[in-house]
C-alpha cells in the first residue's frame, strides 16, 4: 500500500447551531480515486472545502506530504497542488481559456505586465496534456459546460496539482461528455494524482472509484474498498439511524379523500406515479436526493406540466396550469429551498406571512395593516415563532423561526392539502421536533399532509402511511408495522443497484 | 452572458467580423458620420473634425476612468463634481503657490476623493451607486464652499495658453485624451491588473478564489477614474479660464451614456477602451452634426436619446443572440 499523500485527521467544523464536520479522518492515496458520499448535510462540501482553503477547520490537522499544512486560502491550496473543481464552475466567461487556467496567478515581470508568451504556451501545453480540442485563446464564455469543465481541469497540469477534488462533476454533462471525463479522471488517475470525488450518483462511485469514504451528520462511518463493498452497505451507511427523538404521531382519523394522482408522468423525472391522501392523513415520501419527488408535488401543484397521467381533487379530475389555481383551490407547496422560493429575507414576518394572499389584506390595492398584523400575531404565537417584533427582517432569524414563518404564510390561506418539501433541513434538533407537533396538529384538524423527506426516522416518525420513491418511479408503500427502517432502504437500496440502472 | 456551442473559428476576414460584433459602436459612428457629411458641408472638414475631437475629449477623459470602474461592475457618480473641484483648486490656488503646484493639489484631490470613493465601496460593503451618489452631492457643496459660490478668474492668461499645442488639428486635450485611453486599454490587455479587473467584474466569487485582492483591486480603479475627473477638470479650467462652481454638472451622465454607447456593461466583466473610444467619438459627433444642422436643443435632446436606446437594443441582438438575457 502506498502512503497517503494527504491525511486528514479528526479535522473538526462548527458553524452556528451546526457541527458541520465532527473529528473526520480520512486519507488520498496518489494514483487512487477516492470517493465522498453522503446526503445533503452529510458535511462533504464542508470538508472539502476545508481542503481547498476556504474554511478553516476549527481543531485536527491535515498532513499534506508527510507535514502537518495550512491552507490559507483558495490561492495557497492551488499552489501547494490541492485543486477544488467547483460544480458550479469557478471561471471568467470573458477572459481567454489561458487566462483563466492561470486565473489570479498569472506570469507577470515584477511591473505587472502579463508574459503573454508565457501564458499561452504554458496554457497550450496542460490543454495538450489534456486532449482538449480548443486552444488557448478562445473565450471561456464561448465554450460548452463540458469544455469549462476541462479549462478548470487544467489548472490540475497547470499547477502539477496532487490532489484534485472533483464536486458533482456530470451533474450538467451528457453522457458521452461523461465518459471523457471519466477518460481524463483515469488519466491524472495514471499520473499519480489523488482524486477526491464527491457525488449523488451511485453508478458513477462505483465505475469509477476505488474507495468510498461515507458521511453522515459531519461523521465518517467508514471507508470501503469499492470492489469489496455494494450499493446495500454504502445506502445503508449512508441513511441508517440518526439519533432518536421522540416523534408526535397524528391520530389515525381519517376523512374524505383530497387528492387522488393517477398515473402521472413526466419524461426524464418521473413515471407512473399513483398514490391518494385523505384529510387527516400524513402520507410520507421517501426517496434519497433525485429520486424525483419534489418533481412530482411540483407537478401537482402547477409548477411543471406532465406528460401523462391525471389529479383528482376531491373526487373531481383537475388540471393545474399554475401555482395560483392550486393555491386557490386550497393547495399549499412549502418548497425545500426557504431562502430562494419560500421568503423574502429583507422583509419581517409581517409582510412575509401576508405575502401569497395579498388580496386577503388588502381593499383596493391598500394594504391593510392591522389586519395584517392580527394575523402575523395569531400564527407567530400559534407556532411560537421567536422574533424581536412583526417587521424583524426574516434574515436575521433561526432557520428553524424562518421556516415557520414559511409554514404561516401558506396556513393562513386555510388549505385543505399541505406539502412540505423537507420541512427540517437545515434547522436544530429542537425546532425539528416543534416542526413535527405542528405537522400532526394539522392532521388532527383535518389537514391532508404530504412530507417529503429524506431523513428516515422522520418520515417514518410523522407519517401514517410511506410511500418510497427512486428513479421517478414509486417502488413501494408501507403502512402501520411495516413501517420500518430495514423496509425503507430494502426498497431504495434494491431498486438502485448499478446493473439494474 | 452568450452561449456560442461552437469554437470560433480564426480567419482575417472572420477576425474583422468578430471586432466589429463586439465594437459595433464603430460601425454606428461610421453611419453617423456619413450621414452628417452628406447633411451638412461644414462637417467633414479638418476644423470641425478638429473641434469633435477636443470637444469630446473632456467627456472621453472621464469615460476612461468610468471604463475602468464599470468594467469592475462598479459606477462612479461623482466625477462631474470632482471635476469642478479639481478645476477650482487650480485656478483658485495658483495665486498663492504657482501654476503648477496648484495643478497637481488639483490632480492629488482628485485620486483622493477616488481613493475615499473606492475604500467606501470596498469596505462598507455598499453599492458603489450609492457611495458615490453621496460623492455627487457632497463635493459639490464643497466646490461651492471653496468658491463661494463665485467662478473664479485666471489671473494669470498664459495658464490657458497651456493647451494651446496642436499636432495639425488635433488639441492637447485631444492627444491627451487618445494617449490616455490608448494606455489603459493596454493595462486592459496586458497587465495584471487589466486582468484582475475583468475577473472581479465578471466573476467576483471565482476572482476572490483565485486570490485575487478584490478591496484593494477595486480601490486602485476608483483612484484612477477620480484623478482622470481632475485632469478633465485641470484642462476644462485651462481652456475655459474660469472655474465655474457648477462646472461638470450632470457630465457624469453624459460620461456613463458614452460608455454604455459604446457596448459596456453595467454589470461588469465586459468592454475595452476601444468601445469607450467609439462611444465617446459617436457622442460628439452626433451633438456637433446637430448643432451645425442647427437643431433645437430638445430636439438635440431627443436624438441622442433615441440613439442610446438604439444602440443598447443593437447590442442585445447582436451579442446575447436574443437569449432574453
Amino acid at each position: 500500500m502506498t502512503a497517503a499523500i494527504l491525511k486528514v485527521s479528526e479535522i473538526t467544523k462548527t458553524f452556528p447551531g451546526v457541527k458541520a464536520l465532527d473529528e473526520v479522518s480520512f486519507d488520498i492515496r496518489p494514483g487512487e480515486v477516492h470517493a465522498l458520499v453522503g446526503e445533503n448535510g452529510a458535511g462533504k462540501s464542508t470538508l472539502m472545502k476545508v481542503l481547498a482553503g476556504l474554511h478553516q477547520p476549527d481543531g485536527g490537522e491535515i498532513i499534506y506530504q508527510g507535514e502537518p499544512m495550512q491552507v490559507a486560502g483558495p490561492l495557497d491550496a492551488r499552489q501547494k497542488g490541492i485543486l477544488l473543481i467547483h460544480q458550479e464552475l469557478s471561471l471568467s466567461p470573458e477572459l481567454s481559456v489561458a487566462e483563466n487556467i492561470y486565473l489570479g496567478a498569472w506570469p507577470t515581470n515584477r511591473f505587472g505586465v502579463l508574459k503573454k508568451r508565457e501564458l499561452r504556451r504554458n496554457a497550450a501545453s496542460a490543454l495538450d496534456a489534456l486532449g482538449c480540442g480548443f486552444g488557448p485563446d478562445v473565450r471561456v464564455g464561448t465554450l460548452s459546460v463540458a469544455m469549462q469543465q476541462m479549462v478548470e481541469i487544467a489548472r490540475a497540469e497547470a499547477f502539477s496539482a496532487n490532489v484534485v477534488i472533483f464536486d458533482e462533476p456530470t451533474a450538467s454533462l451528457t453522457d458521452t461528455e461523461k465518459d471523457q471525463l471519466f477518460h481524463t479522471i483515469r488519466g491524472l488517475k495514471a499520473q499519480g494524482v489523488g482524486i477526491v470525488y464527491i457525488s449523488h450518483k451511485m453508478d458513477e462511485i462505483f465505475d469509477i472509484t476505488d474507495r468510498v469514504t461515507v458521511l453522515r451528520d459531519g461523521r465518517v462511518q467508514g471507508t470501503l474498498e469499492t470492489q469489496d463493498t455494494d450499493l446495500n452497505q454504502v445506502t445503508r451507511m449512508m441513511i441508517g439511524r440518526t439519533l432518536d427523538t421522540y416523534f408526535v404521531k397524528a391520530k389515525e382519523e381519517f376523512g374524505t379523500e383530497v387528492l387522488r394522482v393517477d398515473g402521472l408522468s413526466k419524461s426524464g423525472h418521473f413515471s407512473d406515479v399513483s398514490f391518494s391522501v385523505r384529510e387527516g392523513e400524513v402520507l410520507g415520501l421517501y426517496g434519497l436526493v433525485g429520486a424525483g419527488r419534489s418533481e412530482v408535488v411540483e407537478t401537482i401543484f402547477g409548477v411543471r406540466r406532465a406528460d401523462a397521467g391525471q389529479v383528482h381533487w376531491k373526487g373531481a379530475p383537475i388540471d393545474l396550469p399554475t401555482p395560483r389555481q392550486a393555491i386557490d383551490m386550497g393547495m399549499a407547496l412549502v418548497p425545500e429551498s426557504r431562502k430562494e422560493q419560500g421568503l423574502v429575507l429583507m422583509m419581517g414576518g409581517r409582510e412575509n406571512t401576508s405575502l401569497p394572499h395579498l388580496k386577503l389584506f388588502s381593499g383596493m390595492a391598500v394594504m391593510n395593516r392591522s389586519k395584517e398584523l392580527v394575523t402575523y400575531e395569531k400564527y407567530q404565537s400559534a407556532l411560537a415563532i421567536k422574533t424581536t417584533g412583526p417587521d424583524q427582517a426574516m434574515s436575521q432569524l433561526s432557520g428553524g423561526n424562518q421556516q415557520k414563518f414559511v409554514l404561516a404564510k401558506w396556513l393562513c390561506a386555510n388549505p385543505k392539502l399541505i406539502i412540505l418539501d423537507e420541512p427540517t433541513r437545515g434547522i436544530d434538533v429542537g425546532s425539528k421536533s416543534a416542526i413535527h407537533e405542528l405537522i400532526a396538529e394539522l392532521a388532527e384538524q383535518g389537514l391532508a399532509v404530504i412530507v417529503i423527506s429524506s431523513e428516515m426516522p422522520e418520515v417514518l416518525g410523522v407519517s401514517h402511511r410511506v410511500l418510497t420513491m427512486s428513479e421517478g418511479a414509486v417502488v413501494a408503500e408501507f403502512k402501520g408495522a411495516d413501517m420500518t427502517e430495514e423496509n425503507l432502504i430494502d426498497a431504495v437500496s434494491h431498486h438502485r443497484a448499478p446493473d439494474a440502472a | 452572458m452568450s452561449h456560442v456551442t461552437d469554437v470560433p473559428t480564426t480567419g482575417p476576414m472572420n477576425t474583422v467580423l468578430t471586432w466589429l460584433l463586439r465594437n459595433h459602436i464603430w460601425v454606428f459612428l461610421a453611419l453617423t458620420v456619413t450621414v452628417f457629411s452628406l447633411a451638412s458641408p461644414y462637417f467633414l472638414t479638418v476644423n470641425n473634425i478638429g473641434n469633435i475631437l477636443t470637444q469630446g475629449a473632456f467627456i472621453g477623459i472621464l469615460a476612461i476612468g468610468m471604463t475602468m470602474v464599470m468594467i469592475d461592475g462598479e459606477i462612479d457618480l461623482s466625477v462631474g463634481a470632482i471635476l469642478a473641484l479639481a478645476s477650482a483648486l487650480a485656478i483658485g490656488l495658483q495665486d498663492h503657490m504657482g501654476v503648477w503646484p496648484a495643478i497637481c493639489l488639483g490632480l492629488l484631490s482628485g485620486a483622493a476623493l477616488g481613493f475615499v470613493n473606492g475604500t467606501l465601496v470596498a469596505l462598507s460593503g455598499m453599492h458603489s451607486f450609492v457611495v458615490t451618489l453621496g460623492g455627487l452631492i457632497g463635493i459639490r457643496g464643497l466646490v461651492f464652499v471653496y468658491t463661494g459660490e463665485n467662478a473664479l478668474m485666471v489671473q494669470d492668461f498664459s495658464y490657458t495658453e497651456i493647451p494651446e499645442i496642436y499636432i495639425g488639428p488635433i488639441s492637447l486635450t485631444a492627444i491627451i485624451f487618445f494617449a490616455t485611453a490608448l494606455f489603459f486599454q493596454w493595462v486592459l490587455s496586458s497587465t495584471r491588473h487589466g486582468r484582475e479587473t475583468y475577473a472581479v467584474g465578471d466573476n467576483i466569487e471565482a476572482a476572490h478564489d483565485a486570490g485575487i485582492n478584490v478591496k484593494r483591486h477595486k480601490i486602485i480603479n476608483f483612484t484612477i477614474c477620480g484623478t482622470l475627473a481632475a485632469v478633465c477638470g485641470i484642462l476644462l479650467s485651462m481652456r475655459l479660464g474660469t472655474a465655474e462652481p457648477n462646472a461638470g454638472k450632470v457630465w457624469e451622465l453624459w460620461t456613463i451614456i458614452a460608455v454604455v454607447l459604446g457596448g459596456i456593461r453595467l454589470q461588469g466583466g465586459f468592454g475595452s477602451m476601444w468601445m469607450t473610444i467609439g462611444g465617446v467619438l459617436t457622442l460628439a459627433v452626433l451633438r456637433n452634426g446637430l448643432r451645425l444642422l442647427n437643431t433645437p436643443n430638445y430636439v438635440e435632446l431627443m436624438v441622442m436619446g433615441a440613439v442610446l436606446v438604439l444602440a443598447l437594443v443593437l447590442d442585445k441582438l447582436l451579442n446575447h443572440g436574443g437569449d432574453g438575457q
